[in-house]
């Protein structure tokens, strides 16, 4: 064992400098990383937050090395004197009162500054709204009329003006690359801006606690070019086409009407009016490439096991089990599979 | 180095010179104490009510909207009086005069079962009469949260003045140490008025959109 | 002598039992209800701690089915609401029961009845939350249009009834529609109970402190820890009503209709959050403070120096408890707030910092120049400063409003939260235990198994705790049943991390069952320490003091054994030795006799009222229910008209002859 006081103390903060850089080594990337911002917004409380994170390391350092050094250095050893009884120092209790104040103060300008930048839309964004479901996000265009789910389409390089509220409990909405997140609350309307820099598919979640299936609700947002978002809009307004006589295509459809038309809207084969219980609409189910709350992504195996058993995929889920036999799932998913 | 001392007794201030202390009793200190949280709780109750009353509902109608000032101001007057009655019953007992003093209790439980009886005939009369009940819409909900625990406090204040009234009838008189128990339910009593004023005033007076 | 009227005026015989069970349940003893307020903390602790082990084995794999959804999201529910309700805060209640008296020089609380009473209802309201359980089924949510949710009969399981929705029951969620069942009921009304047994405590409390203490202890000769247990119960006292009203408008929601939090019916959501969070804030302060106190204890005691900056402590304490009040929506930034709230809340939020810092640096200050002692109850001490200090600066980071937007709801706050709750808290409590288990037991735990307890806990804590700051910004939700596979490393680690934790306890535990008879005998004054509750005996005798003693100045015990050299550093006195050995003495053998309040059954059966209440709350709309709701006030009612004809004292209680 190392004796000497300096020794030890070159141990210990060795063995503090290995496992910090363990930790940085180790940081895993995922899919919802809030520290790789690709939008402005997201990028203004990344610059928000880094300066604040090394000043607040700055302070780790000093005060954890006080403990560690006070620790070391005064520890009682054969020998030692009693210490002085000090009981206090006026002019240490203001120097450690004013720092502070001076550094939060520092803080807290930008904050408040960036607090009201980033609430309220831009003049000319783009807006979308966004209602909360358990457990799976509607999107809805008010200029273009469309109305979609699981995948939000914007146009990249545009600010996109999200207005959301939900249709039961309290979700959130939140996408890291391009902003922080915002609840979705019943009877009220939030706000969020999200602008991607560049076209991409950026991943979201609900991040509020909204019960049973709240882990696997996700979203997505879909950047695309200026152009291709004009064309995605105006093909979201085209009706399904009939599937060809005889084919299993048309034998889901019959399935579909006779299962389905409750609660999903595929047009032209059902309208469900937004005043009744409804699913995502289904018309352009093909262009989404994720199923059931965006949880899972689209394939016939992921889509059979949740035709199969709703509520053993997603605890809770209001699409029941409809009992449907094998033939009836290959049907569906034939029928499903026209809808592009 | 150190004086001897009996222990302290908790509704005594014979002692009160050997220690630290406020020199307020401490049931009395208590009280306050208690009486100092009581005005958070109905606080919160009223800024509840405060924030729903401004807002549009489908289904009405609203407190503010059917309210019987007139009503409201007797019953308001009643409890006041009570107040009263209950400073002279303090006032008695301190004159040591016992008869008095169970006079004055029973008037001041009297004229606060009349004021809960006037509580239950608005209460009555907003559900048959305008049907609004706990679930018509926040506002109602508010409400009647608001003044069901107000007067839940008056019952309680009721009981206890009995209690007093029942123990002096039975002990014919009330003894020294049972004088800082009148004390108390005194503060209690005018606590639940002083709430009621504030009730009334903000409550009924500030919000009513009605003629009355 | 007890006269016949005396005796007329209870109903049955006064019992005056010594030993064995009846003792317990009819003291008023403020030292054995503080002893049983620790043990129920305690095992509450392990419970609390076996749902979090069920946690972090579900977690250890992104896909796992080792519990259903409804299983995990009852038990993080449940886990959150046992530490911060039936732990921590019933942890603080044991060391301030056991300590204000003895620490101010007094005898008893103001109110030992009540101080019974209070102790009846916490256990009675965590029994009863806990029993929930046993009556509560699951049910899918009843949802919006009628329409219902749908749950496949694997996921149907006993455990997956637990309460969810997290600690605070977010609204609508928790709602009748959306959680439908008697979960809810059964956890709003526990905490409704629990709450009326702590704002009892703070009365109790803020009297004993203004008007029990021994002659000469000004306010500002108060040990910290007295004046941290104030300010708790001045934070109780205000805070308590507020949740109390949120409950009661939960509860009539989901029981009668009412539409506070309706949305459909016009209530608004975000007042819940407003009306728990007004509580919910202070009620962090209070988790903290008395932690705050017992190391404000510790340290000094184990650097043979007085407190840094007594007075700064003391005001920044009393601030942050003030300041406390104004920051509650620094939880809801991401709600919908307006940017002016917002911006409001975030400058508050960085306010407190200012006096959280000035009392940290007043320990370090404690700590420099001193002569320090490694024992079990300062290493927990400084753990607290090294941990409390990093959970203090991600919170500082919290208040960087839009990068809280990014933060909240992941486990970048869970790590916050169990930095200052865990590392804070209850680091500082068990110090507190390993401090002040020689006045408890009259005997010393193990000091090698305390050291090899905290380094277990050191590195476990650490371990478990600091990758949730990282898994959170990279996108790890809270209260996720399933995450993302690309997390799974740091997860494990995590999980590995609460083991070694659970080891750690497992050591004390140990400890502390061995040194209860086998520890070695502790004497007078083990620690040399320097307040009131060291000048008297251990284990405590039971009337507390012989001879309550007249203080002088701030750490009165302390000067009695030292004066000061020209230096400034301490000189035993000559007769110090001599003079703590007759406190021994006098200590256990007080000169004249002592009355102690009786003991008495009436807090037990008052308190044993309420949880009935609870369930015929809950079963109302039956005729079991309303029998139960009328039978539980009858019994607290007259539990309660017997206690008021009951005199403290009849006769002689305590100790008379000499031992």
């Amino acid at each position: 064992m190392v004796r000497s006081r300096s020794g030890r103390l070159l141990a210990l903060a060795a063995a503090a400098l290995f496992l910090g850089a363990c930790s940085v080594i180790g940081i895993p990337d995922s899919p919802l990383n809030a520290l790789d911002p690709k939008g402005p917004f997201a990028r203004r409380i990344d610059d928000l937050f880094w300066p604040v994170f090394w000043v607040a390391v700055v302070v780790f350092v000093l005060v954890e090395g006080g403990f560690l050094l006070a620790a070391v250095l005064f520890r009682d050893r054969p020998g030692r004197k009693e210490p002085r009884q000090i009981h206090g120092n006026t002019r240490l209790e203001i120097i450690w009162t004013v720092i502070p104040i001076v550094i939060l103060a520092s803080i807290a300008v930008p904050t408040f500054k960036g607090v009201f930048e980033l609430t309220e839309c831009g003049q000319n964004s783009y807006p979308v709204e966004v209602i909360g479901h358990q457990w799976w996000f509607e999107y809805r265009y008010p200029e273009a009329g469309v109305q979609t789910a699981n995948v939000m389409v914007i146009p990249a390089g545009r600010e996109v003006c999200a207005s959301m509220t939900s249709d039961d409990v309290i979700h959130n909405f939140w996408v890291p690359a391009l902003n922080g997140k915002r609840y979705l609350v019943p009877g009220q309307t939030t706000l969020l801006r999200l602008q991607a820099d560049e076209p991409g598919l950026y991943q979201g979640q609900c991040a509020e606690f909204c019960g049973l299936s709240h882990a696997l609700m996700k979203a997505q947002v879909r950047a695309v070019t200026e152009d291709e978002f004009q064309t995605w809009l105006t093909a979201q307004l085209e009706p399904a086409l009939q599937p060809a006589e005889g084919s299993p295509a048309a034998e889901g459809l019959t399935v579909f009407q006779n299962r389905c038309t409750q609660c999903h809207t595929a047009t032209p084969f059902s309208s469900v009016g937004l005043e009744n219980f409804y699913g995502p609409n289904l018309t352009h189910f093909m262009d989404r490439g994720v199923i059931a709350g965006a949880y899972k992504d689209y394939s016939r195996e992921n889509l059979a096991a949740w035709l199969a058993n709703p509520p053993g995929e997603k605890p809770g889920s209001y699409m029941p089990d409809l009992k449907l036999t094998q033939q009836e799932i290959d049907a569906l998913i034939a029928f499903l599979e026209t809808l592009q | 180095m150190s004086e001897s001392t009996a222990p302290p007794e908790d509704e005594e201030v014979a002692h009160h010179d050997e220690h630290e202390s406020t020199g307020v009793e401490n049931r009395k200190l208590g009280m306050w104490v208690f009486l100092s949280s009581e005005f958070l709780f109905f606080g919160a109750l009223i800024t509840n009510y405060l924030l729903y009353f401004g807002r549009e509902f489908e289904q009405g109608p609203t407190p503010s909207e059917i309210y019987d000032i007139p009503f409201t101001s007797v019953s308001s007057f009643v409890l006041l009086m009570s107040s009263l009655t209950m400073v002279l019953a303090h006032n008695a007992l301190t004159r040591r005069d016992q008869g008095a003093t169970r006079t004055w209790l029973l008037a001041t439980a009297m004229l606060g079962s009349v004021f809960l009886a006037g509580q239950v005939f608005e209460f009555t009369e907003f559900i048959v009469e305008y049907d609004m009940t706990l679930s018509t819409n926040p506002a109602a909900s508010s409400f009647y949260v608001l003044t069901g625990f107000h007067g839940t406090h008056v019952a309680i204040g009721v009981i206890m003045l009995l209690s007093l009234f029942g123990l002096s009838k039975r002990l014919g008189g009330l003894s020294e140490r049972q004088h800082l128990n009148l004390e108390l339910v005194g503060l209690y009593w005018h606590f639940v008025d002083i709430i009621w004023i504030v009730i009334f005033t903000v409550v009924y007076l500030l919000t009513a959109t009605s003629g009355g | 002598m007890t006269t016949a009227a005396e005796r007329a005026a209870t109903i049955f015989r006064r019992p005056a039992p010594e030993k064995g069970i009846w003792s317990w349940i009819t003291t008023v003893d403020h030292k054995r209800i503080g002893v049983m307020y620790g043990y129920s903390a305690f095992i509450f602790f392990i419970i609390g701690g076996l749902e979090a082990l069920l946690l972090r084995i579900h977690l250890s794999q992104a896909e796992s089915n080792f519990l259903t959804a409804a299983e995990y999201n009852g038990l993080f529910t449940t886990h959150g609401v046992t530490m911060v309700f039936l732990v921590i805060m019933p942890m603080g209640a044991a060391f301030m029961n056991y300590l204000l008296p003895l620490m101010i020089g007094a005898r008893d609380v103001a109110f030992p009845r009540l101080n019974a009473l209070s102790y009846w209802i916490f256990l009675f309201g965590g029994l009863f939350l806990y029993s929930g359980i046993l009556f509560s089924g699951m049910a899918a949510p009843i949802g919006v249009e009628g329409v219902s949710g749908n749950l496949d009969p694997s996921d149907i399981t006993r455990l997956g009834a637990l309460p969810d929705g997290g600690w605070f029951f977010y609204q609508p969620n928790a709602s009748r529609d959306f959680s439908p069942g008697t979960a809810v009921d059964f956890a709003a009304l526990g905490l409704q109970i629990l709450g009326i047994a702590s704002l009892i405590s703070a009365v109790n409390f803020i009297v004993t402190i203004f008007n029990l203490r021994a002659k000469g202890m000004r306010l500002l000769r108060m040990p910290v820890f007295i004046w941290m247990s104030l300010v708790v119960a001045f934070l109780l006292l205000f805070s308590l009503p507020i949740i109390a009203i949120a409950l009661f408008m939960v509860t009539f929601d989901r029981q009668f209709g009412t539409l506070f939090f309706d949305a459909t019916g016009g209530g608004d959501p975000i007042l819940w959050q407003h009306l728990f969070w007004l509580f919910g804030h202070p009620e962090v302060y209070i988790l903290i403070l008395p932690a705050m106190g017992i190391v404000s204890e510790i340290l000094p005691v184990f650097s043979r120096k007085p407190l840094f900056g007594y007075a700064a402590v003391v005001f920044a304490g009393a601030g942050i408890g003030f300041l406390g009040f104004g920051v509650w929506a620094h939880h809801m930034f991401a709600s919908g707030i307006t940017p002016a709230a917002q911006a409001g809340f975030g400058i508050a939020t960085m306010t407190i910092a200012v006096p959280t810092g000035v009392k940290i640096f007043n320990w370090l200050g404690t700590m420099w120049l001193g002569r320090i002692r490694l024992a079990p109850p300062m290493l927990f001490a400084i753990g607290f400063l090294a941990m409390f200090t990093i959970g203090g600066l991600s919170g500082v980071t919290h208040s960087i409003v839009p990068s809280d937007w990014q933060q909240t709801d992941t486990y970048y706050i869970v790590g916050h939260f169990h930095y200052v709750l865990f590392g804070g808290a209850i680091f500082g409590i068990f110090g507190g235990l390993y401090y002040w288990f020689p006045k408890f037991a009259g005997r010393m735990l193990n000091e090698r198994l305390g050291k090899i307890h905290f380094w277990l806990w050191f590195i476990g804590f650490n371990m478990t705790f600091a990758p949730m700051h990282w898994l959170g910004f990279q996108g790890m939700i809270r209260r996720t049943w399933r995450y993302h596979p690309s997390l799974e490393f740091w997860n494990q680690i995590v999980s590995i991390g609460a083991f070694i934790i659970a080891l750690g306890l497992v050591v004390f535990i140990f400890n502390w069952v061995r040194s209860r008879r086998h520890g070695p005998i502790a004497g007078m004054d083990p620690w040399d320490a320097r307040t009131l509750e060291w000048s008297i005996p251990n284990p405590t005798p039971v009337h507390n003091f012989s001879t309550v003693p007249t203080v002088h100045g701030l750490d009165e015990f302390w000067h009695r054994k030292y004066g000061e050299d020209d230096e400034g550093r301490p000189v035993r006195k000559d007769d110090a030795d001599s003079y703590v050995a007759r406190l021994g003495e006098e200590g256990n053998d007080p000169a004249v006799p002592i009355h102690l309040p009786n003991p008495t059954y009436f807090p037990f059966l008052m308190a044993a009222g309420l949880p009935l209440i609870g369930y015929g709350i809950i079963f109302h709309t039956s005729a079991v229910g309303k029998a139960l709701i009328a039978i539980g006030v009858l019994l607290s009612l007259s539990a309660l008209m017997g206690w008021a004809t009951e005199p403290l004292e009849e006769g002689h209680h305590g100790p008379v002859e000499a031992h």
